[in-house]
């Protein structure tokens, strides 16, 4: 007999290498690839809305930084507000001039409202039908100072500032059905047929003017009876002393009352909305995190019933040499490759929507790679949480128990 | 000498339930043996053969396996002696549907540290040595029970394990495929491996060269130490085919005079060895 054998050190098991770990979880999902499907997809939904609401608000945010860049942030705008008695308040007529004396300040314009003056496409359209369109009378350099584009036809120079020649805010031209400009376009401004000379392009800095019929400033003296009162002042200033000239700008304007006129700088409004914007953004990611928490409750559902199901392969397994730990790995690399999946299509599905949406709204496509790379942590993070208490379960099962199972 | 595979001393596993399925077992199994285990429905033999593949551990006694000492190892010692060791087959083989042959045979190799070609290359061989050379990109569904049955022996000594253990490896098939089963059990045997085999057919049994009987948990009647028999289980392994058919105590019988008293248990199961025209070898 060889009882007298010393005692054999533990035998240790041979570790697993990751590319056989990957090829298991792989073919556990195989073997069902429906339910692996579905369950993936849950996840991609709530990874693809979340990709899908950051890329589209980040795109939307680059949009702005690029209008932004191209329009500058150094426009002030000076708008007469009101009296306290609560009329209508007025800038002296040398505002402008008043204002281009201010040190930093490197350029300043103006448009006058015609009070009074009504726009019609002709003389037998009724009023309700065009109604909503202001007549401005407009300064010739108008247009670099608030960085507007003409759409169509030309801005107005020094010839057509004092002909009846009038050019179309973009939503003024809709209303008044107004296509193009050309030499046979008139409209009926303040009871007089004006040639529509140009249609402008939306003005971000200005949206006021979009809804603008824009008569030279000379003109409107003469045919339509203009005060001669600015209504608003743009005033382009030197960046860097943005704020200085901010704070004089009232008094400048209107020495008597500067309290009844508001100094505004329109960048700020478009960031602001932006920002309202933002908030918005945040409920929606709220809503794409639940899509992800429920795609996430999909997979862990997926992973229990695979490890009821395959009790019998787990005894085998067990019975081939396996340890707990490897039968816990087996599942987990199954439940993080089925979130895994769900996670790489998802984000193809999110930039795809990102792209689809900012191409079709004219934007810069912008899929950060933080919501990229969060969102496949994401994924990872929910396959570790959703497979964890099966994997455990799974290598808890006794070998004899495991296979005992039909 | 070379140690016993498998020494079991009054080895005892008693489930929480308190059903005792197996009460005071010694039993040592030599290198190269072929055995069979037989016995009534309910006597213990699935629970035996799953201490001696250390699936299961006894709730008393001393166990050694290939000279471990079984209860003193971890969880994961056993596992690695199980990957190195021994080779399980199942009554109902436990294939992976819509997975070839091939890599059902390499899978059983997974635990054992090789590359993904060395298993290929290992599960070919073993497919090729239990004659299914030609059904490696078979699935389960396009193989016979027999087949099916190969497949899974070969999956159990691709690594090349000293000790087989098998459950019921004829139960599911039929007398011819169950033959051929056999007869392939034989020529693993023959070089070199120690096969145990749990049967509830008598002939099967009685071709095998060392008979165990159980009942209620204990051994009842062992071939090998009946003083009639001339059996020195060294010897066993290598004259297996000629010894076969001599011995006439039938470890099966039910009506075995020296089995226990108590759990009426016995019985429940007929011994299968109705099976008509079963012509092993
Ligand atoms: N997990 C368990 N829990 C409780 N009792 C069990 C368990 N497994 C087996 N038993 C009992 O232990 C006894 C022996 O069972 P075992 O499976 O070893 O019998 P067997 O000889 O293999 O029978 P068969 O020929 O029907 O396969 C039986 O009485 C059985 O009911
Ligand atoms: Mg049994």
């Amino acid at each position: 007999m060889a009882a007298s054998r010393t005692e054999r050190p533990e035998p240790a098991p041979a570790r697993m290498r990751p590319r056989d770990v990957l090829r298991v979880g792989a073919a556990g999902l195989r073997t069902r690839p429906l339910r692996a499907f579905l369950s993936a997809l849950g996840v991609a939904i709530g990874i693809a809305a979340t990709v899908g609401v950051v890329g589209v608000s980040s795109s939307s945010g680059a949009e702005l930084d690029r209008t932004l860049s191209a329009l500058g942030t150094n426009l002030l705008t000076v708008s007469s507000g009101r009296t306290l008695l609560g009329e209508e308040a007025e800038m002296p007529p040398d505002a402008e001039a008043m204002i281009e004396r201010i040190g930093p300040v490197e350029s300043a314009s103006a448009v006058g409202r015609v009070d009074g003056a009504q726009v019609y496409r002709s003389e037998e359209i009724p009023e309700e039908q065009t109604g909503g369109i202001s007549v401005y009378a407009a300064r010739a350099d108008l247009l670099a100072a608030v960085g507007a584009t003409v759409r169509s036809g030309v801005w107005l120079d020094g010839a057509t500032l004092r002909h009846p020649a009038v050019v179309l805010g973009a939503t003024a031209a809709r209303r008044l059905g107004v296509g193009a400009a050309g030499p046979d376009v008139q409209v009926v401004v303040g009871g007089e047929r004006f040639t529509v000379v140009g249609v402008l392009d939306p003005v971000p800095l200005a949206a006021e003017l979009d809804a603008a019929a824009l008569v030279g400033w000379p003109v409107a003296e003469e045919v339509l009876d203009f005060d001669g009162h600015p209504t608003i002042l743009y005033t382009r200033c030197e960046e860097a002393r943005l704020e200085a000239v901010r704070e004089v700008l009232a008094a400048t304007a209107s020495p008597e009352a500067p309290n009844e006129v508001e100094v505004s700088r329109p960048s700020d409004a478009l960031a602001a909305k932006q920002a309202a914007g933002r908030a918005f953004t945040g409920l929606l990611l709220g809503v794409g995190g639940v899509a992800l928490l429920v795609g996430g409750v999909g997979v862990a559902n997926t992973m229990v019933v695979s490890v009821l199901e395959r009790r019998a392969e787990i005894g085998l397994r067990r019975s081939l040499g396996a340890t707990r730990g490897q039968i816990r790995t087996q599942f987990l690399a199954e439940s993080l490759l089925l979130s895994a999946l769900g996670g790489a299509g998802g984000v193809l599905l999110g930039a795809a929507a990102t792209t689809g949406y900012a191409l079709q709204a004219g934007w810069p496509v912008v899929v950060p790679a933080w919501a990229t790379a969060g969102g496949l942590a994401a994924t990872l993070a929910i396959g570790a949480l959703a497979g964890l208490y099966p994997a455990v379960r799974a290598a808890r099962l006794s070998p004899t128990e495991a296979l005992a199972a039909p | 000498m070379t140690p016993p595979t498998v020494s079991l001393v009054d080895v005892s596993r008693t489930y929480p339930g308190g059903v005792t399925a197996l009460a005071g077992v010694s039993l040592e199994i030599a290198r190269g043996e072929l055995i069979a285990i037989a016995g009534p429905s309910g006597s213990g033999k699935s629970t035996l053969l799953n201490v001696i593949g250390t699936l299961d551990r006894p709730t008393s006694g001393t166990v050694r396996i290939d000279g471990y000492d079984v209860p003193a190892l971890s969880d994961r010692g056993l596992s690695a002696l199980r990957a190195t060791t021994i080779g399980f087959v199942f009554q109902h083989f436990h294939l992976a549907d819509r997975v070839t042959a091939l890599d059902n045979v390499a899978g059983g190799l997974l635990y054992s540290g090789l590359g993904r070609a060395e298993r290929r290359r290992r599960a070919a061989a073993a497919l090729e040595r239990v004659g299914l050379g030609h059904r490696l990109d078979h699935e389960p569904h396009e193989l016979s029970g027999g087949e099916r049955q190969r497949v899974a022996i070969a999956r159990a000594v691709a690594g090349d394990p000293p000790l087989l253990l098998a459950d019921e490896p004829t139960g599911a098939l039929d007398s011819v495929s169950g033959a051929g089963v056999m007869e392939l059990l034989h020529d693993l045997n023959a070089s070199g491996t120690t096969i145990v085999i749990i049967t509830h057919d008598r002939e099967i049994a009685a071709s095998l060269p060392r008979r165990v009987g159980m009942r209620d948990g204990r051994i009842v009647s062992d071939s090998a130490a009946d003083p009639s028999h001339p059996s020195h289980p060294s010897d066993l392994t290598r004259s297996n085919q000629p010894t076969r058919p001599t011995d006439p105590s039938e470890p099966t019988d039910p009506s075995d005079p020296t089995g226990s008293t108590d759990s009426g248990d016995s019985g429940g199961r007929p011994a299968a060895g109705a099976v008509p025209g079963s012509e092993a070898a």
